[in-house]
């Protein structure tokens, strides 16, 4: 599994909200992006998507170069290139196992799945994904009836049932409270190593990136500024990324339940 | 994950269950849909004058018709637009008037005819029914009773119009009021507000972007039933429509200059509906 992002631009009218990126993933790996509000995160997950169309650039996977795919082309590469959302994104008034079928739309026909008319191996499997995410048991509910990290965890069992190469996941955590939030975490972690999947994330607080990713990416108006293991993360790069000053302070945008023995909770100092 | 095997066996066949249901209940529905159709399709095709399909290849005669002997005449048809102009406003008019008309009296039943706002909760039955009334009777009819007893003209189109609108409209209203925050009323009450303040003042508001939404949407089918009316004497360009489009008097040039004008007069109004609607959308 080769990606490779080659000066992919998007430019807004006047405003370019991501410019010129390159990076290369060679392999399975789990990818943090980081970077405040506003610097092309979210647009360049969409332009891999393709959800947002790319002004200019290149974006190879395993040669082929996805920003020139259209229509069934273009759709086939959304079904192996999962995306998990801040709000995830599911349809509130149906029912756990059919959101989670939904990630089986690209490969089946419209009619039969109207009518409910999926194969019964595909529901075991919807079932098993389930219960490997430990929400078996809501199987039946509505999704509107769960809890957000319930329905995180079924936007990620939505995800798989796809079996895609790649998952991207924007900003998964920025809507769950701190137990909530290191479920899903453990969840994409988990199911990047065992299944051997490239996952993508974009995070907005340096300690999950930190604690989960194999590789970060800083990204600052739009362009990459910072890419290399966590280790090298350090709080001058920090601060570049984020454009702080010398007041910045780590503990401040945390979200983990450990940053509460931190001495200072101010509220964001990121000027996001 | 989940405590046992057992468990997760539990889970599949009530979750096969609960598809085998739904495929039953959506198998039974198409097969009473493809059953009514074929029903239909031949019931329908005995009551026609010929064979279904055979017509269906004629449907395009008239219009070819009318186009061919319009494009024929296409040098008068700025002049005949010219002449129509006087006659499109009439109907614009009795379109508008009635469309007002309409929306004052529906909203104001509408209020009447939700409950939990009504301030006469018994009422809310009787004021349905009223608004249902209103809806049940064709406007055309009611235009041709108000045409015999008072004579053709404007006004009594502008009446069976407004009649139907309040009806539509009130109903459509009511379903709105019903999601409507009652929180804000509470707090209108609590300083001492009469009901009507209390509607205006706290109701209004929250209702009145989706109002105005399906009250445009009524402006343009009213104006489409106010040239149908001129069919039966109540002036506006139906009426001139009425005269040009009856067969063999060789005024098709006539009639297409109306439809021409009903259609741009339609887009006209769908374009300014839209751009009103998202202006009030975005809150301007």
């Amino acid at each position: 599994m080769q990606l490779s992002v080659e000066g992919v631009t998007r430019v807004f009218g006047r405003t370019t909200a991501v410019d010129r990126v390159t990076f290369a993933v060679d392999g399975p790996a789990m990818i943090g992006i980081i970077g405040r509000s506003g610097a092309g995160k979210s647009t360049l997950l969409r332009m891999m998507n393709r959800l947002t169309d790319a002004t200019s650039g290149r974006l190879l996977f395993d040669g082929q170069d996805v920003l020139t795919l259209t229509g069934p082309a273009r759709r086939a590469w959304q079904a192996r290139c999962a995306m998990i959302f801040q709000q995830f994104n599911l349809v509130p008034r149906m029912d756990v196992v059919s959101n989670v079928l939904h990630g089986t739309l690209n490969r089946r026909a419209t009619l039969p799945a109207l009518l409910n008319w999926y194969p019964r191996s595909d529901i075991h499997r919807a079932i098993d994904i389930l219960d490997r995410l430990g929400i078996a048991l809501q199987a039946t509910s509505r999704v509107e009836s769960l809890s957000g990290g319930q329905q995180q965890r079924v936007a990620i069992a939505r995800a798989l049932m796809q079996d895609p190469r790649v998952i991207l996941a924007d900003e998964p955590i920025a809507s769950l409270d701190p137990m909530n939030a290191q479920v899903v975490m453990d969840t994409l972690r988990r199911i990047q190593q065992e299944d051997g999947r490239l996952v993508i994330a974009n995070l907005h607080t340096l300690d999950t990136a930190r604690r989960y990713c194999d590789r970060v990416i800083g990204m600052r108006d739009g362009r990459v500024v910072f890419d290399g293991t966590p280790d090298l993360l350090t709080t001058d790069a920090a601060r570049a990324i984020y454009g702080a000053g010398a007041d910045f302070s780590e503990a401040a945008t945390s979200t983990a339940i450990e940053a509460l023995d931190a001495p200072s909770l101010a509220p964001a100092p990121t000027r996001a | 994950m989940t405590d046992t095997t057992s468990d997760l066996v539990r889970i599949r066949s009530a979750y096969l269950r609960l598809v085998a249901r739904r495929r039953q209940a959506g198998a039974l529905a198409t097969l009473a849909f493809v059953a009514a159709m074929a029903a239909g399709f031949r019931l329908a095709d005995l009551g026609n004058s010929g064979p279904f399909l055979r017509g269906l290849l004629h449907l395009g005669d008239f219009p070819a018709e009318i186009l061919a002997e319009a494009s024929r005449k296409a040098a008068l048809i700025p002049g005949l637009l010219w002449h129509d102009l006087p006659a499109l406003v009439e109907t614009l008019n009795i379109a508008a008037a009635a469309t007002l008309a309409g929306s004052l009296c529906g909203g104001a039943l509408s209020l009447l005819a939700s409950p939990g706002l009504a301030p006469w909760p018994r009422l809310v039955p009787v004021v349905r029914r009223v608004l249902d009334l209103c809806r049940a009777l064709p406007d055309i009819v009611v235009a041709l009773v108000l045409v015999f007893v008072m004579g053709g003209g404007p006004v009594p189109a502008a009446i069976a119009i407004a009649l139907h609108t309040t009806g539509a409209l009130g109903k459509l209203f009511s379903e709105v009021n019903e999601n409507a925050d009652r929180r804000p009323v509470e707090g209108l009450a609590s300083v001492g507000a009469t009901w009507a303040q209390g509607m205006l003042f706290g109701v209004l508001p929250q209702v009145m972007p989706n109002w105005l939404s399906y009250i445009l949407l009524r402006f343009e089918i009213n104006i489409r039933a106010s040239a149908i009316l001129g069919f039966v004497g109540a002036g506006g360009i139906g009426y001139e429509l009425r005269n040009a489009i009856s067969w063999g008097l060789g005024q098709y040039d006539a009639a297409a200059a109306v439809f021409l004008l009903l259609i741009l007069t339609i887009v006209a109004v769908d374009q300014l509906s839209s751009a009103l609607r998202n202006r009030l959308a975005k809150g301007v």
